[in-house]
């Protein structure tokens, strides 16, 4: 079939009638761009959600778990000679320090696994944040702060201040958003501390950040690894926490227990397994998205199909004629479906625009989302992907809703219509 | 002269709305270059035979043969490419397509065919249109002209491959006298000077009688096929 002809008939038949290739297309469109408005939206929201409750935290968290003595305290069962005392103790956990045995030596050893994306080292204490009379209970997390910023983006978590001031001093902390509300601290403050260990320690606070969860804002901050180990007057190869991040989430439950049987004396737990709820609310927001998509799609190719079907109605004497002087079915079949997937392509690309314009604004409007969200705007997600999967269903669509009209044109009996 | 168009037993039956048969066994034969009418009452089967030759329908019992090739019993496609070569169709309705200009109307058939270039296909279609008197009109849509002018634009349209035989199915019906003579003159000139064959469905008179032969059907059989001079006057 010669392809230029078709294309310039079916051309000549969309142009003469510009208000019906109009309204067809503007079904796709529709349907696009909502598809679009959409999908960025709804994975916008998501993508937010995830690194809301994944940003710190991580895959794997290595610590020192501890354990209770397995002693047995019966003495019931046992045989018991005459001139002997029997010391019945309670139960009560070692005397152990929380340090991870070797930790470092361990961090390097699971950092150069395959599957790892990056190992952080932590020195955790639970500590009273002293604000006059009052105590407020509180921890601080001695960390690697080039790592931290790596793995926990905790730099793009400050309100104020700069998470590297912590390398400049010592004895600098950035403190939690809340706790510093609490106590009314601003950054170049000073606060005291007191120690599980009944240690008091004069701290500068250099920066204030926020996770957006309460929980964490108003009871954690942050500090080098030396500065919490000065606190705790510990050495410098005491770690209590190594939290690790995979390059994929869903893989870190299996290399946990994998890690598990390679490690002893460490208790590892992952992340993904504690929070299956999370990813299932996630993956039915995903399928609620693809559905209502979906569902416009199918809406404008019905759009399509109808307006076609009208088409062909209305050009039956021309097809009987094409017929008559020797256009083949399939030439006939080619011609209309060269009209609904130029109206759908058309259709798509504008829808396109549309949707990218009207998501565009939607991430430009302000989202009152409280204090505590790390939040102005409402979150969209800008996806190539979702663009190329929309142009591909306004195809897919407008193909399947031509087919059917174009192959019913093809078998138009030319006689039936030329004798009337 | 040699047989362009055979047909041998043709029958059709209609079965709706009660079975009936309109063309009871029908043989006869045009010659290359022959003027040939096809004349009868309404409702005589003549359109429906006209049909048959034109290979549009092919529901029918017989056997077709024009140019030598045998028809009947081919496929849709098959059929179609053969008309686009060698049949060439003139309806009462004149039947353009009214989004193109007269000219886009005669060069589609060519450009289908593909056997010439498309600025040659478009200079043939000027000469086609000039020769039925349209060239003037070639770049005007086809709703824009009247109906004797889109007759002939049709007429040009009909002869752009240069088919072997040019049908026509009443097609002076619907024109003034003017008009019908301008189109009987075309066609006698295509049937005398380019040895084409002209089979044209008539109830016309004057039309019918200026052709070589005419064969008058009543009631799906032939009632004879003579000469105009011999033939019965038409009523």
């Amino acid at each position: 079939m010669n392809w230029k002809l078709a294309f310039t008939i079916a051309m000549t038949h969309l142009l003469t009638k510009k208000k019906q290739t109009v309204v067809a297309m503007l079904g796709v469109t529709f349907g696009i761009s909502m598809f679009i408005i959409m999908i960025s939206f709804m994975t916008g929201v998501n993508d937010f959600t995830e690194d809301m409750a994944m940003d710190n935290t991580p895959h794997l968290h290595l610590y020192k778990a501890i354990e209770i003595e397995d002693k047995k305290i019966t003495a019931l069962n046992q045989t018991i000679a005459e001139d002997e005392w029997y010391v019945v103790e309670h139960q009560k956990p070692k005397n152990e320090l929380s340090k991870i045995k070797n930790g470092f030596n361990l961090m390097q050893r699971i950092e150069a696994m395959p599957g790892v994306r990056g190992i952080a080292p932590q020195v955790s204490t639970q500590v009273f944040y002293n604000n006059g009379p009052i105590q407020i209970p509180g921890n601080i997390y001695g960390v690697d702060v080039q790592k931290q910023i790596d793995l926990f983006d905790l730099d793009k978590k400050m309100d104020a201040g700069e998470l590297t001031d912590l390398l400049k001093g010592s004895n600098v902390i950035v403190m939690g958003k809340g706790l510093a509300e609490k106590m009314g601290i601003h950054v170049g403050d000073r606060v005291s501390i007191t120690t599980p260990e009944g240690n008091n320690l004069n701290l500068k606070v250099v920066g204030i950040f926020s996770f957006g969860v309460a929980a964490l804002d108003q009871t954690q901050s942050y500090a080098t690894l030396a500065t919490v180990q000065k606190i705790l007057q510990k050495d410098p190869s005491y770690v209590t926490d190594l939290n690790v991040k995979m390059y994929d989430v869903t893989t870190s439950a299996a290399f946990g227990e994998r890690l598990s049987r390679q490690v002893k004396d460490v208790k590892i737990e992952d992340w993904e397994a504690a929070n299956q709820s999370l990813l299932a609310g996630e993956q039915i927001r995903n399928i609620m998205t693809f559905v209502v998509c979906f569902t416009l799609l199918v809406v404008a190719g019905f759009g399509i199909y109808n307006i076609m079907n009208m088409n062909i109605i209305n050009k039956m004497k021309d097809i009987a004629i094409l017929k008559a002087t020797g256009f083949q079915g399939s030439d006939v079949t080619l011609i209309f479906m060269i009209e609904s997937v130029s109206i759908g392509i058309a259709g798509a690309f504008l829808g396109l625009v549309i949707g990218f314009f009207f998501s565009y604004l939607l991430s430009q409007t302000p989202f009152p989302a409280g204090e505590f969200f790390r939040i102005d705007t409402f979150p969209v997600n800008f996806n190539p992907v979702h663009y190329t999967i929309g142009v591909f269903f306004g195809f897919l669509t407008t193909l399947m809703a031509g087919w059917f009209p174009a192959r019913k044109a093809s078998k138009i009996d030319p006689v039936v219509i030329i004798r009337g | 002269m040699e047989t362009v168009l055979e047909a041998q037993g043709i029958r059709k039956k209609f079965y709706q709305p009660t079975e009936f048969e309109v063309l009871k066994g029908l043989d006869f034969s045009v010659k290359k270059g022959e003027f040939f009418s096809i004349t009868g009452k309404s409702g005589c089967g003549k359109s429906t035979l006209l049909y048959i030759l034109s290979t549009m329908d092919t529901d029918y019992e017989g056997a077709l043969t024009i140019n030598g090739e045998r028809l009947t019993g081919k496929k849709q496609n098959a059929l179609s490419r053969f008309r686009n070569e060698h049949l060439g169709f003139v309806f009462q309705f004149h039947f353009l397509l009214p989004e193109f200009t007269a000219l886009q109307n005669v060069m589609m058939p060519a450009q289908r065919l593909a056997r010439y270039s498309v600025p040659e296909i478009e200079q043939r279609a000027i000469e086609k249109l000039r020769l039925v008197g349209m060239d003037a009109f070639a770049h005007q849509h086809a709703s824009k002209l009247s109906g004797g002018q889109q007759q002939r634009v049709a007429i040009a349209r009909a002869l752009i491959n240069d088919p072997t035989v040019i049908m026509g199915d009443e097609p002076t019906g619907n024109l003034d006298k003017e008009n019908s003579m301008r189109v009987f003159h075309i066609f006698q000139q295509l049937a005398r000077e380019n040895g084409q064959t002209i089979i044209t469905v008539t109830h016309d008179p004057d039309f019918a009688n200026g052709s070589d032969r005419i064969m008058e059907m009543e009631d799906g059989n032939i009632l004879g096929i003579a000469p105009p001079q011999e033939a019965t006057p038409y009523v």
